[in-house]
């Protein structure tokens, strides 16, 4: 059926990526701290990231608890004014608990933006399977991808001296003149933390660049452009945002670190300048970076609802262009987060813009649906996954429209109804597909299989908790909640009571999903090189893969979604029976 | 693109440069290596772009203030750094073309006119424009202290200017580094030839870049008043 070699082919076997070196456990150190290889460096982005989502994810319950009750002034036995409902007791007075809750949501969101999501797939799942799929040895610049990692590395130790250093109350949008003049703490950690998303910003542009030569230049022989997998699809559409937004938000960070320590002038009304340019400058960012956090999540979901429906993929040149149309009109919209603050002719043209994006969207949306349209649908967790990613992101995307109205944003704006927007675009699309992908490419990964049941319940966990906590802040927004701040009128206490409790629920599950995967690496089964009879070419690959993905350049011969035609590798023919052939004249579907 | 063997010096470096085992052919190698950093320009571009857009904006917003802040700016020496950035941009690309016709002496030779354009620049730019402006008080903004500014927002005129060319210098200074050690790689191993000249080139390609960024600050800061 095809000529791919697979590992058993001959007699000589290299060792797994995986395999320590000789000399004990400096050694092994050593070879991990200097390794240029694209599979070592996207296990050690994934430990990364997991760590600060932890962190960050703990400081987002720590706000949730906050919230449970608003903040009253009563008057105590001895009738002495007191104020009740601060959790936060870190200050000396009421206000500056206050303070404290500003940097926590602040820590949550530049943590989880900055060091979480933004880098979160490419440099993890992207590092380790992109040249695994383009059948490629590594990724084009090996080394420029270590100098990426330790790029990242800087960035994260000076977002973590801010913190140490009593943190940031700006949030993580570090609004000028705010930020710059006035922000109640020292500068220094303004400083610390823009320079830390700055130097952030440089790891995103070399690994983006590095993606982009990789696909242009190291397919294997036979792989043309469209006989790629979707995931690189969306790794290519993703480094393109990368390379092309990620310079202006450097300038913007980098003016704005001197504007804070020379007071340059050029944000700062009081000196003449204009902190709305800020806001397009950083938006200019922003806005197509909400792409990178969600095209590898797309990604994702294209390859886990082929492999786990067995159904090759419902238009995929449409999902592979929706990709790069989401890429290019993501860069004309940055406006609709100041609808607020600017005329109206432009806010009328950045609406319209806007509603532009939700066209690509959708089409990969009915794309995926239509591929589990009579699928023979596996029921386990990275299909779980894949369809709460498709319930979950649906939600985010069509609650993005109103927002993108100009009459329903003047009152959705800066409230609950756009943290609930963006939450369940960012968590339930990006985070989920990503946890979706690391159950999915777990066994080529670790070469471990993880508690399928445990993941499955972990997963039902985490979809519960997660809509308890956010579909709640919906309401709220649309009855007048302002997003940032520590208390609330009594009116909405029960729906902050249950968020809270939803948000206990999510958190729970996620450690469930993090048991699970601790179990599977001391005590897992061990993984076959195809657990799931998947056609592209990392699924050619032993698990885990050998030191150099493959022991001969593979030559591709057939699609990565032809399973109407082709036995997966390393399968047993039986277990993937291909579909009876159609009687002449007869059309699939 | 390091991986010369040192001990044999028996051939000049450019020939006994092998390609890494990941890309099929050399060729392969030198075209990734060529959109890598095209793709890395576009990025510096865009940083630029960025302080561009400020400047119009501000233009737009205080134009007295940006007319009296270009007066103080001397045509003569921003005249004479743009020839200097010229003259650079054309040796280095000669410097590039003798390690196609495997040149070495003329390859050198470029190179240090090159490079020592890089540094007439930088010391022309810090010796008669922001020294004695610096030590005058016209400075960025709070820094400003020069009791004749003809209009009260100037600082952030100045603002615009140190910025720009701070971060255009600050290129100037890398640039020149990477041209050093590709003089360094020449001198000591022949590194680059006919079939090898990868790193040269890319580093002229920067060169370029910087010179191409100045060509625009020059008009916009000195000329339009
Ligand atoms: C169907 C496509 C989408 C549309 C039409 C849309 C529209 C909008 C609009 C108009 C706003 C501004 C609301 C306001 O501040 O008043 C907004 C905010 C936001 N959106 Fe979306 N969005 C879409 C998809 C996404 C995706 C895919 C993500 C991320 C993965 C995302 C992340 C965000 C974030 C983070 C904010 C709030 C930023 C902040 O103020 O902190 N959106 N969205
Ligand atoms: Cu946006």
């Amino acid at each position: 059926m095809t000529t791919i070699p697979t590992p058993h082919d001959h007699g000589h076997h290299e060792g797994s990526y995986l395999t320590p070196p000789k000399g004990g456990f400096f050694a092994a150190v050593i070879q991990w701290a200097t390794t240029v290889d694209h599979k070592k460096l996207g296990v050690m982005y994934t430990v990364a990231v997991l760590s600060l989502f932890m962190v960050g994810g703990l400081a987002a319950l720590l706000v949730r608890v906050e919230l449970w009750e608003p903040t009253r002034v009563v008057l105590n036995e001895a009738g002495e004014a007191v104020t009740t409902g601060q959790f936060f007791q870190l200050g000396k007075t009421p206000a500056e608990n206050y303070t404290w809750y500003n940097r926590f949501f602040t820590i949550h969101g530049a943590i989880m933006v900055f060091l979480v999501i933004v880098p979160g797939v490419p440099a993890t799942l992207g590092n380790f399977l992109l040249p695994l799929m383009l059948g490629a040895k590594d990724v084009a610049f090996p080394r420029l991808n270590l100098l990426s990692w330790y790029i990242y590395c800087t960035g994260a130790l000076f977002a973590i001296l801010s913190l140490i250093n009593t943190g940031v109350d700006t949030g993580w949008t570090f609004y000028a003149p705010y930020s710059s003049s006035h922000a109640a703490n020292t500068y220094n950690n303004v400083v610390l933390m823009t320079t830390a998303a700055f130097i952030l910003g440089f790891s995103s542009i070399l690994t983006g660049l590095n993606f982009i030569v990789t696909i242009h230049k190291l397919r294997c022989p036979g792989m043309g452009w469209f006989d790629m997998p979707l995931f690189v699809w969306a790794m290519y559409a993703t480094s393109i945002i990368q390379v092309l937004a990620t310079p202006v938000i450097g300038i913007t960070l980098l003016l704005l670190i001197f504007e804070r320590i020379f007071h340059v002038g050029i944000f700062d009304p009081a000196m003449g300048g204009d902190p709305v340019l800020f806001q397009h400058f950083f938006w200019f960012y922003s806005h197509p970076v909400v792409y990178v956090m969600i095209l590898p999540g797309m990604g994702i979901a294209s390859e886990m609802i082929a492999v786990h429906a067995r159904k090759p993929i419902f238009g995929y040149r449409a999902i592979a262009f929706a990709s790069l149309g989401i890429a290019g009109v993501g860069f004309l919209v940055w406006g609709h987060h100041m609808f607020t603050a600017m005329g109206e002719l432009a806010s009328t043209i950045f609406s319209a813009l806007t509603f532009f994006v939700a066209i690509p969207t959708a089409v990969k949306v009915f794309n995926w649906i239509a591929t589990l349209y009579k699928g023979s649908i596996a029921f386990n967790t990275p299909m779980l996954y894949a369809l709460t990613f498709l319930f979950l992101f649906s939600i985010g995307g069509l609650t993005g429209l109103p927002l993108a109205t100009l009459a329903t944003d003047m009152h959705l704006h800066d409230s609950y109804f756009v943290v609930a927007h963006f939450h369940y675009v960012m968590m339930g699309g990006t985070i989920i597909a990503f946890i979706g992908g690391l159950h999915h490419w777990w066994p080529k990964i670790t070469g471990k299989m993880y508690t399928e049941w445990v993941g499955m319940t972990g997963c039902i966990m985490v979809f519960i908790g997660f809509n308890v906590t956010f579909f709640t802040q919906f309401f709220l927004g649309t009855q007048g909640m302002p997003r940032r701040y520590a208390s609330y009128i009594d009116e909405f206490q029960t729906l902050h009571q249950i968020s809270t409790v939803g948000s206990m629920i999510l958190g729970a599950g996620m450690f469930v999903q993090l048991g699970n995967f601790l179990h599977s690496i001391v005590a897992g089964k061990k993984a076959p090189p195809n657990p799931w009879g998947g056609l592209s070419l990392e699924w050619y690959a032993d698990s885990p893969p050998s030191e150099h993905n493959f022991h001969h350049e593979p030559i591709l011969t057939h699609g990565p979604y032809d399973y109407e035609d082709v036995y997966p590798p390393h399968c047993d023919p039986a277990d993937f029976p291909l579909p009876e052939p159609l009687p002449a004249g007869a059309k699939h579907h | 693109m390091t991986t010369i063997d040192t001990h044999s010096k028996r051939q000049p470096g450019w020939k006994r440069y092998a390609f890494a085992n990941h890309f099929r052919n050399a060729e392969d190698e030198f075209d990734a290596c060529k959109l890598g950093f095209w793709l890395f320009l576009a990025t510096e571009i865009l940083l630029f772009a960025g302080l561009f857009c400020a400047y119009a904006m501000y233009r737009v917003k205080f134009p007295e203030a940006f007319a009296a802040g270009s007066h103080h700016l001397d045509i003569r020496w921003g005249g004479l750094n743009t020839l200097v950035l010229l003259v650079s941009s054309f040796t280095v690309a000669m410097s590039i073309r003798c390690a196609q016709l495997d040149n070495q002496k003329w390859l050198r030779i470029n190179l240090v006119i090159t490079i020592l354009c890089a540094f007439m620049f930088f010391f022309i730019k810090l010796t008669f424009e922001y020294i004695p402006k610096w030590s005058h008080g016209i400075r960025p903004g709070v820094l400003y202290s020069n009791p004749f500014a003809g209009h009260p927002q100037e600082p952030v005129w100045w603002s615009v200017y140190y910025g720009a060319t701070g971060i255009h210098a600050l290129h100037v200074l890398i640039g020149a580094s990477l041209l050093l050690w590709c003089l360094y790689r020449s001198l000591r191993y022949k590194a680059y030839g006919p079939t090898h000249y990868t790193m040269l080139e890319n580093s002229g390609l920067y060169w370029h870049l910087v010179d191409v960024i100045w060509i625009f600050l020059f008009p916009l800061l000195y000329l339009i008043h």
